[in-house]
């Protein structure tokens, strides 16, 4: 078995009464590659890049508007691009499957798992009744789930389990390619290894090709033989994991690795990578990268480069990759490249357990704030009176202090109670018991004036930087109107001012203001986001999770201003995340939490060197990447 | 001559006036003007909307109301006006309102069509079809000059048509540098050519042809055709005003408040519900018409008398009418307050009321627009069948549902006078259809979940 694809190009119509000039807009642009039996092949990069649009292409399966132009898929002998409707139909699901990023909408919501699995049964194995049902139960047993949840419906399953439900769909009909499409974005950091070993261990029983598209490095080394990194609809590197990971041969892609948080960065700025992904309907002359490439010279913005032959089997799209390149000035990409591979890389052999004695903050006398055993039970009603029959203990008994200056991260999965938390010290939601003293003064009691003068002293910066911005406002009323409510003395023109050095020192254009937050990039209107919340000045800012909707190099953006701030306005942060890697470069001291409680509290160093509690251990083993430097490379 | 301002001239004034200056104060903001400028590039739009545009210059015409001042006063005495309370579009219509037959006749007929015993010039009496007082009665002999007559006037009609509409599209239509021709373009176009021609035609022949023939009581259908289109346009967009605020307020505090704000709106609207629209209606109508009986002090003219029926009737339809939107606002505003934007405006202590009014109402108003305007082809049809059952608006009021209601009975005779229901259908279908069509395409444009295609 060998899929290849070759010269693939997916084009976009220009929308229905554009300008006649309109150029149309070109996702996919020449993309090759091949994948063997038991092989997988991740597709890296970042959003934007023309990963999954590349897998639809595959799949036949393009968005209305969009067609495949040119180029050729080809399954052994067979052209999958020439094959009429009817037979791709049959092959979709048959010879080649696909499992999708979101696991809540992949399944038919109203048809219980078996009957779904026997839709697929019976349209690819022709089996029926008896034997549909016993073959179904085997392909349970083979992602790991029990037979007897056969009956149940997608919502009684768990994240994780339906994504193992997916993906038993997609083994019915006995693949030779599985496309999996992010299939562990959306999941918890433990639930993503689980299902990463299935699938690994599902290509090595079944012979499975396995492309895995992704954004992030770690996984893609776990779990790719070989990896193409896409940018702007281009492959720009295509070699195997050891090389690419050993030495990157592409700027690009050893930007991706340097702006990875990693521990023995801490204290230092991360590397960045200015700019965005060009839209797909940019005009290029010379190289796609050249804007934000740092070592562009005159040719990279006249001639596009060819994919050169940089090492055996380890190809980049780079002039620096051409041997016929000796220009003295910026020596060949090897040198550059080994070089900074020490530097990139040499965190991620040490893991995430890097001890750290000169970022430890001598914890300050008095804590900013402090939660003492917080809790917040949501009832649960019952029966026609709606008597109280029991509670949801989303946050049970909670106790943390935070300093001035310091950043303390609450970890832990999707459930557990962080987010529950975080409202519940705003006051948001009320809470069930417990007390919060913001810099002494207990939040509880305060209602009215108190309560509005105490909320200009803690702010909040929320995950989706596109649901946290009213998108009927313009950037500048955004940023002022907490000053506006929190801060009435300020008159029209000072806020006018504060808002613009704001906007200023979080880094965006000055005419920003006068905007909508739709002409932003998810990154830039994350810092609308923090500049409206120190619009009022605040002592505490709560952070949640505000890099994990984001690119890793805007991410790197990110934790960089919030470093900067930190040490600027010696603001104390509450960093919840699930992201481990940014806590061991971000954090002063972690807390874990799981069910609602706090299961293990301390310095980074302790908790993520030295964990105490099982749990600990086991989310930590889960990271992808950890273990990679006893790993082979 | 005297302006008479009813209360419905003042509230469809109002709603202009408030229209205008929302357009004025918007018309710099790129993102609210982009939807509807799709809305007029497209074709379906383009041609809906223009043939809304007619309709509600008809129907705005017909809102400039004033009494005429009575010829006989005497100089020095103060000035004595009739009681008839006339509109602009009466003034235009002047021949059509004054050239009254006896009873029905036929579209573009030039005798009754009824038999009448008549005298003959030689004395002798006999029953037969009399000549129209009005229609066609400028010709001598109707059986030989009747279609010259009829094809001259029509191509005169048509080329002063074309005429009228030359000029504009010379002087705003053209495509010219700097504004390429969309589709919707060149369909506005064309239909404001098909409109002008209409308007042409029906000017050219109207004064001397009852063009859609004459009612029972020799009434010119055309004539009541085109005062019937201000009864529907008020119907349907004075519903809305007033059905709006109780919507927008009740709609999104429930949503945005829960609990028990939540629980009292929702147990209002289910029970509203519950009752049959018609019956409440049909109630509240009665109880008017008794006060309007009764009080006839109230009301200095006849026309004064039924705009407080149509009123009375648009406000009922409007208090029993908001359920479903601010039912359609809750659920959206049960998901808006989730938002992070609406929790961060939360926790930098905005008040509710500004929550309320900047987060949660500029992000509902796609649905408001939506919903206005695929209501209001509900509400044009919905006063015809109620005028038709009886508890509409007065019956001596034109409108299309009294049309209708008068031509149960002309269908039932024997020969069938089908003019005038056909005249109501036409007028109403291509009203509504236009409306829907409009809906359709304000749907597409400010729908976000549409706004890729």
């Amino acid at each position: 078995m060998r899929l290849r694809v070759e010269q693939l190009r997916v084009e976009f119509a220009p929308p229905f009464g554009a300008a006649a000039d309109a150029r149309p807009a070109v996702p996919v642009d020449g993309v090759s590659f091949e994948l063997g039996a038991n092989q997988c092949v991740a597709l890296l990069g970042e959003s934007g890049c023309g990963k999954s649009m590349t897998a639809l292409a595959l799949m036949r399966l393009l968005p209305e508007g969009a067609r495949v132009t040119a180029g050729s898929v080809r399954l052994d002998d067979t052209e999958l691009l020439d094959l009429p409707e009817m037979r791709m139909r049959t092959l979709r699901g048959g010879r080649l499957a696909m499992v999708f990023q979101e696991p809540m909408t992949s399944l038919n919501p109203v048809m219980t798992l078996a009957a779904q699995l026997g839709e697929a049964l019976a349209a690819h194995r022709g089996l029926r009744g008896g034997a549909a049902r016993t073959e179904a139960a085997r392909l349970m047993a083979a992602v790991e789930l029990p037979a007897e949840r056969l009956d149940a419906y997608p919502f009684q399953l768990s994240g994780g389990q339906r994504q193992r439900a997916l993906i038993a769909m997609m083994l019915a009909g006995e693949p030779d390619v599985l496309i999996a499409d992010e299939p562990t974005t959306a999941l918890d950091v433990t639930v993503q290894a689980q299902i990463l070993e299935l699938l690994d261990g599902l290509r090595r029983e079944r012979g499975m090709g396995l492309l895995l598209i992704t954004h992030d490095l770690d996984v893609a080394r776990d779990m790719a033989d070989r990896v193409a990194v896409m940018y702007a609809g281009e492959i720009v590197e295509w070699a195997p994991r050891d090389a690419l990971y050993a030495m990157p041969r592409h700027p690009y892609t050893q930007k991706l690795f340097a702006v990875l948080p990693r521990p023995e960065r801490r204290g230092q700025r991360l590397d960045s990578l200015p700019g965005r992904v060009p839209p797909a309907d940019a005009a290029f002359t010379g190289c796609r990268f050249a804007e934000r490439c740092p070592r562009a010279w005159a040719r990279c913005r006249s001639e596009a480069p060819a994919l050169h032959l940089a090492a055996p089997g380890h190809y980049a799209r780079c002039h620096l990759a051409d041997p016929g390149v000796h220009d003295g000035r910026s020596g060949t990409v090897a040198q550059v490249a080994s070089a900074s591979a020490a530097g990139a890389l040499g965190g991620s052999t040490a893991g995430l357990v890097h001890v750290q004695t000169s970022a430890a903050r001598p914890p300050s006398p008095s804590a900013m704030l402090e939660v003492d055993q917080l809790a917040v039970h949501f009832p649960i009603r019952r029966g026609l009176l709606r008597r109280q029959v029991g509670a949801v203990r989303a946050v049970d008994g909670v106790s943390l202090a935070v300093h001035p200056g310091e950043t303390l991260a609450l970890v832990g999965e999707s459930g557990c109670g962080k987010t529950t938390l975080a409202r519940a010290v705003l006051r948001l939601i009320e809470p069930t018991g417990g007390t919060v003293r913001l810099g002494g003064e207990t939040l509880a009691n305060l209602r009215g004036e108190a309560l509005r003068r105490m909320r200009a002293r803690m702010q909040i910066v929320f995950q989706d930087p596109f649901a946290s911005l009213n998108p009927r406002m313009r950037v500048q009323d955004i940023v002022e109107e907490g000053m506006a409510a929190l801060l009435p003395h300020l008159d029209a023109g000072t806020r006018v001012r504060r808002t613009r050095e704001l906007l200023d020192q979080v880094g965006l254009p000055a005419d920003a203001g006068g905007r909508y937050p739709h002409e932003f990039s998810g990154g830039q209107r994350q810092r609308i986001a923090i500049a409206r919340a120190l619009a009022v000045e605040p002592a505490l800012l709560i952070l949640d999770e505000p890099t994990s909707a984001l690119d890793v190099s805007v991410q790197a953006q990110i934790l960089n201003l919030l470093a900067e701030l930190q040490a600027a306005r010696g603001l104390a942060y509450l960093f919840i995340t699930h992201n481990l890697a940014v806590v061991s470069y971000l954090a002063h001291r972690v807390a874990v939490m799981r069910g609602g409680r706090i299961v293990e509290q301390g310095s980074v160093d302790t908790v993520l060197g030295a964990p105490s509690e099982a749990y600990t251990r086991e989310l930590l083993a889960s990271v992808p990447g950890w273990g990679a430097g006893v790993r082979p490379m | 001559m005297k302006p008479v301002i009813l209360w419905s001239d003042a509230l469809l004034l109002l709603m202009l006036a408030v229209l205008a200056l929302t357009f004025w104060r918007l018309r710099r903001e790129e993102a609210l003007r982009a939807p509807w400028r799709q809305v007029m590039r497209g074709r379906m739009g383009a041609v809906s909307g223009v043939l809304l545009l007619a309709f509600a210059v008809i129907g705005l015409l017909d809102s400039l109301h004033y009494v005429e001042r009575l010829p006989d006063t005497e100089p020095g005495q103060p000035a004595q006006y009739g009681g008839e309370v006339r509109s602009a579009l009466d003034a235009l219509l002047t021949p059509l309102r004054e050239g009254v037959e006896k009873t029905y006749s036929a579209p573009f007929a030039t005798h009754l069509y009824v038999k009448q015993a008549m005298t003959r010039a030689d004395g002798v009496d006999v029953r037969d079809y009399p000549r129209l007082a009005h229609g066609g009665a400028h010709l001598a002999d109707p059986a030989s000059e009747f279609w010259p007559d009829v094809s001259r006037r029509a191509l005169a009609g048509l080329a002063g048509g074309v005429l009228l509409w030359l000029p504009l599209w010379l002087a705003f239509g053209r495509a010219r540098a700097g504004r390429p021709a969309s589709p919707g373009r060149r369909a506005a176009w064309a239909t404001l050519l098909c409109v002008m021609l209409t308007a042409g035609l029906l000017v050219a022949l109207a004064p001397h042809y009852h063009v859609l023939g004459t009612d029972k009581v020799g009434q010119d259908v055309l004539y009541l055709s085109l005062k019937s289109i201000r009864t529907g346009l008020l119907i349907g967009t004075l519903t809305t005003l007033i059905m709006l605020p109780f919507a927008l307020t009740l709609g999104i505090a429930a949503g945005y408040f829960g609990g028990r704000v939540d629980d009292l709106i929702q147990y209002l609207y289910t029970t509203l519900n519950s009752i049959p629209g018609v019956l409440l209606i049909a109630a509240a109508v009665l109880v008017v018409q008794v006060q309007i009986e009764t009080h006839p002090d109230w009301f200095d003219t006849a026309a004064a008398r039924g705009d407080a029926r149509l009123l009375a009737l648009c406000g009922i339809l409007g208090l029993t009418g908001w359920t479903g939107l601010a039912r359609l606002l809750r659920g959206e505003v049960l998901k808006l307050r989730e938002l992070e934007f609406v929790q961060a405006a939360r926790a930098f202590g905005v008040r509710h009321t500004r929550i309320l009014a900047r987060h949660l109402l500029p992000n509902v108003m796609h649905l408001v627009l939506i919903a206005l305007v695929i209501d209001f082809s509900g509400l044009v049809l919905a006063e015809a069948v109620l005028s038709y059952v009886g508890v509409g608006v007065d019956p001596g009021m034109n409108s299309f549902g009294n049309m209708i209601n008068g031509a149960r009975l002309e269908l039932a005779r024997e020969p069938v006078v089908w003019w005038q229901l056909a005249a109501a259908f036409v007028f109403l279908f291509t009203l509504v259809l236009a409306a829907n069509l409009f809906a359709d395409s304000v749907r597409e444009a400010l729908d976000p979940r549409g706004r890729r295609r």
